[in-house]
């Protein structure tokens, strides 16, 4: 490598890190509204659905009901955080105008979109992590398989870190950035085999969930945990990881072409 | 000497179909203090926006410094400092932290980045409001922080666009002060502003752009030159009642107690004080009616409106 190269490396480097610190330092600054409504709204669901209506539920899939939702509740955190997270951050800096700071600055496209991925990837393990500690008050979990549970999570959280930033580069109102999330996103993570496991759906809408990517990201982490998938874990990380890699593409050409930023 | 800022038959078309820029040329000395003037949608701002890489040009070629900015934008960045019209930081941010954050998007490391902040928001004034969230800034300290903040990666080329808008008298001095500071350590400075007392005092050289083309690209001591006439109000020492006689000279009663006299080239306002005076009539003070650069530009301006009007 040249002293160019390595300068250029560093600097990249730094610039990285200093994009990522200030998105962690958003989402902590303002933690009310970030981290606080997930533990609450998981306590909630623990209580309610675990608990309460639960004990009338019989075993799904070999697990008590609780100890069958943690997992995908778990996961529901992770992919509304992740994507809340670069939707909004991305969106104000856009409407702020803030966007420009790194634009005008000696920092490679695929430096910004990392910055912000991780930003929203560091959010939606901070929330795992909050959310994974609250259910260990209503029940216990194991851990089947590390690497399918890691890399499960991880990869959801790019990939709608990746979701989010996508749709903050079209938004233009502050409308636009709360339609996916209400009309696409939280349908899907709901018929996404959260609560239920697909054994209970007829064939025909088995079929139907298998067109769900969130099915996959679901059983998969559950897999992980449990030890449990309604679907072959491989596959999952397959679909996984090809939606990843095609959502990093579309939202680095959307950068790079400046949609939404540079006419 | 490579030129500190070059444009070469640059063009933008917007996707509305408006044509911003019209093959501009234009090329900003090292060490110059350039203005840039133009009257609202000359094309100013999407000139600067096109040099700062935030609007992509439809033709030309920019580079700043030996750098092209097709060829070797990343480089081409770390030499410019940017000071937008419009105020484009996170509002929720502390002061401190949007320097710093800028410093590490050109690869400053956060110790250095940290010192840089605090040595420019000492001589900005506002180390005293560096834990306030920018919001709660005045408009003024809010100019001062873009100003800080483009600085914050010391770059050779600093572009301003109108940083002292909406700015009281006092600031704007100390703004200029420092301008004219920073320009003497060697950064090459462009400004545009619609005061052009600004301009005048501050700048060497100049280009007037309209309808996105350079109409006037001189020194500013060559600009001024080129103004045939000046229109000069003489405030009087008391009222008068009839018009005085003033030979060759054009001029109006303002008031009663004001006189307006045109001075062309080769007239002197000595002669009217000798005539004035021969008529019993004191002057007490006297000023331009209008600042000479700006008596320039409006007639640059018109006249390119009616070449454009004819064509």
């Amino acid at each position: 490598m040249s002293r160019h190269e390595s300068v250029f490396a560093a600097s990249n480097r730094v610039a990285l890190a200093t994009i990522v610190v200030k998105e962690i330092r958003r989402f902590t600054r303002i933690w009310v509204q970030t981290l606080l409504p997930p533990a609450i709204t998981m306590t909630l669901y623990f209580v309610i659905f675990g608990n309460l209506v639960g004990r009338s539920i019989s075993d799904m899939g070999g697990y008590s009901y609780m100890q069958f939702i943690v997992p995908g509740l778990i996961m529901m955190a992770v992919i509304t955080n992740s994507y809340a997270n670069v939707v909004s951050s991305f969106f104000g800096a856009k409407f702020q105008r803030s966007i420009e700071e790194m634009l005008v600055a000696p920092v490679p496209h695929a430096t910004i979109l990392a910055g912000f991925v991780l930003g929203g990837v560091a959010r939606g393990l901070l929330v795992a992590v909050i959310v994974t500690l609250v259910s260990l008050f209503f029940t216990q979990l194991s851990l089947h398989n590390v690497f399918v549970m890691v890399y499960s999570v991880l990869i959801t959280a790019i990939l709608f870190s990746l979701g989010g930033f996508i749709n903050a580069v079209f938004a233009k109102t502050f409308d636009d950035v709360s339609l996916v999330p209400t009309f696409i996103l939280t349908p899907l993570t709901y018929l996404g085999g959260v609560f239920y496991s697909m054994d209970v759906l007829s064939p025909f809408w088995q079929s139907v969930s298998l067109l769900n990517p969130i099915v996959y990201m679901v059983n998969a982490f559950r897999y992980g945990v449990l030890g449990h998938s309604d679907v072959n874990v491989f596959l999952s990380l397959l679909v996984m990881t090809v939606f990843t890699a095609g959502a990093y593409v579309v939202a680095y050409r959307l950068l790079k072409s400046g949609t939404g930023m540079r006419e | 000497m490579t030129a500190a800022l070059q444009l070469s038959g640059v063009s933008k078309t917007y996707k509305s179909g408006v044509r911003a820029l019209d093959n501009l040329d234009l090329t900003v000395e090292p060490g110059d203090f350039f203005a840039l003037l133009g009257p609202n949608g000359a094309g100013k701002s999407t000139t600067i926006g096109i040099v700062s890489s935030l609007v992509k040009k439809t033709h030309g070629s920019v580079s700043i410094f030996e750098f092209d900015l097709d060829k070797d934008l990343t480089e081409a960045k770390r030499q410019l400092g940017v000071v937008p019209q419009e105020f484009n930081f996170g509002q929720f941010e502390k002061v401190i932290d949007i320097l710093a954050t800028q410093g590490g998007y050109y690869g400053l490391p956060r110790k250095r980045a940290y010192d840089q902040a605090e040595k420019y928001l000492h001589q900005l004034g506002l180390w005293d409001k560096r834990n306030d969230q920018a919001r709660l800034l005045s408009g003024g300290m809010k100019r001062r922080l873009m100003v800080a903040r483009a600085l914050v990666h010391e770059p050779r080329l600093l572009i301003l666009d109108e940083p002292t808008a909406g700015v009281d008298i006092e600031l704007r001095r100390s703004m200029w002060d420092y301008l004219t500071k920073l320009n003497q350590q060697g950064t090459t400075i462009i400004l545009t502003t619609h005061y052009l007392e600004e301009a005048e005092s501050l700048c060497r050289n100049i280009a007037i752009i309209d309808h996105g083309r350079v109409v006037e690209n001189t020194s500013m001591r060559s600009l001024l030159s080129k103004l045939q006439q000046e229109t000069f109000v003489l405030d009087l020492d008391k009222a008068i009642g009839t018009t005085p006689q003033l030979d060759s000279y054009a001029f109006k009663l303002a008031s009663s107690q004001s006189l307006e006299v045109e001075i062309k080239r080769g007239q002197h306002l000595n002669e009217v004080f000798a005539m004035l005076s021969q008529q019993g009539i004191q002057v007490l003070s006297m000023r331009n009616k209008t600042n000479r650069l700006e008596e320039l530009f409006v007639r640059l301006v018109e006249k390119n409106l009616n070449e454009g009007a004819s064509a």
